[in-house]
């Protein structure tokens, strides 16, 4: 063939897409008439824009609308095109090519384009009939045919870009998507935590089931699929399953024919492999280490293979920063470069919750390092060009995260010299995103009327009324209208530097906006950092524990260690153990199975300690599961010694063989014991009941003391006896045991659902004052009736040992093994 | 001060897979060098730092890891987890070990003495 052209040189080129093809687009501009050329192309197709396979998939555009070059075009060029013609050899020795089809073609140059293969996971029922990839119009092909013929259910395996679009396409086709995904958020690689998890909300919002830290076990299914397995045992009904959990360079060819072949075909600056005569583009090389799955780094390769093809002298390729945007329409998206943080990385985050946004820039050095965008990517391109350019930013870096169109109307949140940001507002800006008060109107209404408290400005405009998450900026006004006459109405301190939120707005605006999990409080009320520190987080997930029980998934990474492990850290890194003994009470059994416990463990030290029980210090934590296991065995459970939550009940001896014991004091620290363990508190929490006015168990100095006289029971609260020795105060006098169980509720629950994280009952009675418990608990009879009926239900919850589970269970096992033992 | 473990002739060691470790937590390899702490962030950066605490020697595998930092469970220090340097107010340094991530595999780079490499 093509007998008449001999006297140029023959290029072919393998791989009809979109690589090799902009090359050719390239080649021929620079010389048209320098090759005759050969192209071979696996698919049926022309050449087409494979990235729009997305909108095909979702029926936002045709196959015909993102053709790129159509049959006219191969023949107005002189490219000869032999489609379904997969090359399976190259004879380097002969320089030719041989297709499947039995076609040979010799060549003076080669060139590879062959892209990538998605990558199969190696289950199980991976090659039955419905079990699709998404990376070529075959693929969309068999996706739409399977919804059309009345497939309902979908799974896609992987929660990356193309998975995700996947989904959104197959759900706009009427079936319904589950997503499962290996990593805790979807996209991890191009999203952090926070951006994640709001476009997370959003797919569900669609309708498109997202199931995270999940992992593929095998296809189910005869002749043809029928669900997923998951390895957890989850069965997920599934018509149809998309793998998309990754790419591999397509290199198989390129292997065979003994090219140098790591990752992808090694290439040089001018995309030559180790062949001179061949070379290759896409996203089948490998240059400078790096592989590409992504568009834009192709044009620039075609730049240069097509100069070093044509004999142009030109720079060569240096390799590419990419960015990512999502193609599903109605989600703006956008990430580019590294934003996993670092030394001297630096993090300005805003947060709009009234509009759902949420940008994060990390800067390095007074430069970009990289971005996150959601919900407005407006100025994605020029943080990516500042960011490629490795542009200087320290003289706008105040007001960067406004954007490029900063001063022009924008509102939000606080960036890192805020009053500078707010000064520099128009006055249209919208300042209170839910009432729609503008700068002008609020910096108006505080000349005018004369306003000098945020109240004020509350009052008179509406402006922070209501979410509040805008307070911040409100202030900023008042101390920009009123200079040194404003007072910062002794507002209350920030929780951290994370927020300018004090910790009673957070626990109000989590019950008020019904936020449920610590990502969405940290959008919804505006957090400046992208995931919290080790102030915040516990406190949110206390608050949030508190607010939702039994609904709340406790964050554990959120935890200190204490909790997380169960067991408190000592200062050479080993844990003691305290188990529980009911109002101080033991027995032979007990001490038995203690013994044996410090005998095969070699525990160094054993303790009686001030809560009358007994301590177990210098244990290993490896060898914690096997401890409890062992105490397990015996009847004991966890005694929370290391818990914000209830510690220990004291008991005196009482009644039962104490000559002037009025009252059984040791059994009603049982029951109290019994009824209270396991809660989780803004503090940690200590009880005891003493038998008589000598009270022997201390009880006045508890949180929840309670002394026995003849005619019942003496209540006692917000004692301490710690650092700052407080006594309690008198809270009432009941009858009956069922009226101590129910004011201690009663009051446990106030504590919980009011007090602020790490505040104990002393200082926190101090603040709302003994007058508001009394009328909470004393004066309120069915409101201390509801209080105890809240605390009873989130018991329900709280009540599992702890070390059961994980001695037996297996839960959190990572957290006491090492992950390797290496040298 | 800092001590710079991360220097030439290190061999490359397996030591797990990224999901082993949870996100914004942490998880301890046994080494004749002493205990290394593998971070990894909650937007999955891996960090390896040696578990002992400049101040007074805690266990930093076992603190709240927040963005690229962890706090320590003793006293609450804060350490940079890239530099293994105290932050803020605080002086000190715990040292890093270079540590790489290829397809989900963390390889620690180690220079472990000639009898064991
Ligand atoms: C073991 C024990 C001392 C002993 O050997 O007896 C003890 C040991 C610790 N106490 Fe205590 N306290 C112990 C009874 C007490 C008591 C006495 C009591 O409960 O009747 C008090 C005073 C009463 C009170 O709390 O009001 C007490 C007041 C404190 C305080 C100060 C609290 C305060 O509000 O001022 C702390 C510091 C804190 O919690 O922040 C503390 C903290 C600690 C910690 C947890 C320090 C720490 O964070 O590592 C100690 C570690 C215990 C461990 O590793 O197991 N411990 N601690 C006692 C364990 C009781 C138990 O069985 O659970
Ligand atoms: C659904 C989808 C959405 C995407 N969205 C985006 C996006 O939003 N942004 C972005 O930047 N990138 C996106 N991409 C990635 C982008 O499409 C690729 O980076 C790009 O197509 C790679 O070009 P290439 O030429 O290297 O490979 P391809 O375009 O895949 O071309 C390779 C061609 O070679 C053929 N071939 C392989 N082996 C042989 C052989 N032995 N003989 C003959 N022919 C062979 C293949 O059949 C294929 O047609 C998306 C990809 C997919 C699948
Ligand atoms: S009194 Fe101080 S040293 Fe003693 S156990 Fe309590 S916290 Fe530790
Ligand atoms: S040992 Fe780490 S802060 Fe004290």
């Amino acid at each position: 063939m093509n007998m008449m052209t001999r006297g140029k040189e023959r290029l072919v080129l393998v791989g009809n897409g979109m690589a090799g093809i902009r090359t050719i687009e390239e080649l021929l501009q620079r010389d048209p008439d320098r090759y005759e050329i050969t192209v071979f192309g696996a698919e049926p197709h022309v050449n087409y824009n494979r990235i729009m396979l997305s909108p095909v998939l979702a029926g936002e555009k045709t196959f015909d609308q993102i053709i790129l070059n159509d049959r006219s075009w191969y023949q107005d060029n002189n490219v000869t095109l032999l489609t379904s013609e997969k090359v399976e050899t190259i004879d380097r020795q002969a320089r030719t090519v041989t297709s499947a089809g039995g076609q040979t073609v010799g060549y003076d140059r080669l060139l590879l384009a062959t892209g990538s293969d998605p990558f199969i996971i190696p289950v199980p029922g991976r090659g039955l009939p419905g079990v699709v990839t998404f990376r070529d119009m075959f693929d969309v092909e068999v996706m739409l045919r399977k919804a059309a013929d009345g497939g309902r259910h979908a799974v896609v395996i992987g929660g990356g870009l193309l998975g995700l679009e996947a989904a959104n396409g197959l759900a706009v086709n009427g079936m319904t998507v589950t997503v499962i995904h290996l990593m805790g958020t979807v996209m991890e690689r191009q999203l952090d935590e926070a951006a994640g998890f709001l476009l997370q909300r959003e797919l569900e919002s669609r309708g498109i089931e997202v199931i995270t830290k999940a992992n593929t076990k095998a296809i189910l299914g005869g002749d043809h699929v029928t669900g997923v397995l998951l390895e957890d045992g989850r069965e997920i009904l599934a018509d149809l399953v998309v793998m998309a959990v990754g790419i591999r360079p397509n290199t198989a060819l390129a292997k065979a024919a003994g090219l140098a072949v790591e990752r992808g075909v090694v290439v040089d600056d001018h995309m030559v492999t180790s062949d001179p005569a061949i070379l290759a583009v896409g996203e089948c090389v490998q240059h400078r280490g790096a592989t590409y799955g992504l568009v834009a780094p192709l044009w620039e390769m075609a730049r240069s293979c097509a100069d070093h093809l044509a004999g142009v002298a030109g720079a060569g390729y240096a390799g590419s920063v990419t960015s990512t945007k999502l193609k599903v329409t109605g989600i703006d998206l956008f990430s580019a470069g590294d934003f996993s943080g670092g030394k001297d990385h630096e993090d300005i985050v805003f947060r709009d919750a009234a509009r759902g946004v949420y940008k994060r820039i990390v800067l390095k050095d007074d430069r970009i390092a990289g971005a996150v965008l959601y919900g407005d990517t407006r100025d994605g391109t020029w943080y990516f060009q500042m960011l490629r350019e490795a542009a200087d930013v320290s003289g706008f870096r105040d007001t960067l995260i406004f954007g490029q169109g900063f001063g022009h109307g924008l509102g939000g949140a606080v960036p890192a010299n805020p009053k500078a940001a707010v000064a520099a507002l128009s006055d249209t800006a919208e300042i209170c995103g839910c009432n729609g008060v503008c700068k002008g109107a609020i910096t108006k209404a505080i000349a005018e009327k004369g306003l000098t408290t945020l109240d004020d400005v509350r009052a008179h405009t509406k402006a922070s009324a209501s979410c509040g998450s805008c307070t911040g900026l409100v202030e900023q006004l008042l101390e920009l209208s009123l200079g040194d006459g404003y007072q910062a109405a002794a507002a209350a301190k920030p929780m951290c530097k994370c927020t300018h939120h004090p910790h009673d707005d957070v626990r109000r605006l989590i019950v008020a906006g019904q936020l449920k999990s610590i990502p969405e409080v940290m959008q919804a009320l505006e957090w400046r950092t992208p995931n919290g520190c080790h102030s915040c987080r516990p406190a949110l997930n206390y608050y949030l524990l508190a607010a939702w029980p039994g609904e709340y998934q406790d964050d554990y990474q959120s935890r200190f260690v204490n909790e997380r492990v169960h067991a408190n850290i000592q200062k050479d890194g080993t844990y003691s153990v305290v188990p529980r003994m009911w109002g101080g009470l033991t027995s032979s059994k007990e001490l038995r199975a203690i013994a044996d416990v410090v005998d095969k463990f070699e525990i160094p030290t054993v303790k009686v300690t001030g809560g009358q029980r007994i301590d177990l210090f210098g244990v290993r934590k490896e060898d914690l599961p096997a401890v409890w296991k062992d105490l397990n065995a015996a009847g004991m459970v966890s005694g929370h010694a290391y818990a914000k939550g209830l510690r220990t009940v004291k008991t005196c001896v009482g009644s039962e063989w104490c000559r002037f014991g009025t009252q059984d004091s040791t059994g009603m620290g049982v029951k109290l014991e019994r009824m209270t363990w396991g809660t989780w508190t803004p503090h940690k929490v200590k009880l005891a009941v003493s038998g008589c006015p000598r009270n022997c168990a201390e009880a006045t100095i508890k949180d929840f003391g309670v002394v026995a006289v003849d005619s019942g029971w003496e209540l006692y609260v917000a004692g301490n006896g710690g650092m700052k020795v407080r006594e309690c105060d008198f809270l009432a006098k009941v009858e009956t045991e069922e009226q101590v169980l129910e004011y201690c509720g009663a009051f446990l629950q106030l504590y919980r659902e009011e007090a602020r994280y790490l505040d104990r009952t002393a200082p926190w009675v101090e603040r709302v004052g003994l007058d508001y418990v009394k009328k909470r608990i004393v004066e309120d009879d069915e409101g201390r009736r509801a209080l105890n009926a809240r605390f009873q239900f989130s018991q329900v919850f709280s009540q599992t040992d702890p070390w059961e589970e994980r001695a037996s269970g297996g839960v959190d096992a990572h957290e006491f093994a090492p992950l390797a033992k290496v040298g | 001060m800092a001590q710079d473990i991360s220097s030439i002739d290190v061999s490359w060691i397996e030591v797990g897979k990224v999901a082993d470790i949870p996100p914004a937590g942490a998880r301890v390899v046994k080494s004749s060098q002493g205990d290394i702490a593998v971070f990894r962030t909650a937007d999955d950066a891996v960090f390896a730092v040696r578990d002992r605490c400049p101040h007074a020697g805690g266990p930093l595998s076992q603190g709240i890891v927040h963005d690229a930092r962890v706090t320590c469970p003793l006293h609450n220090w804060v350490i940079d987890l890239a530099s293994g340097a105290a932050t803020g107010p605080d002086e000190g340094c715990a040292g890093t070990y270079p540590v790489r991530v290829e397809d989900g595999v963390i390889l620690l780079g180690l220079k472990l003495p000639a009898a064991a490499a």
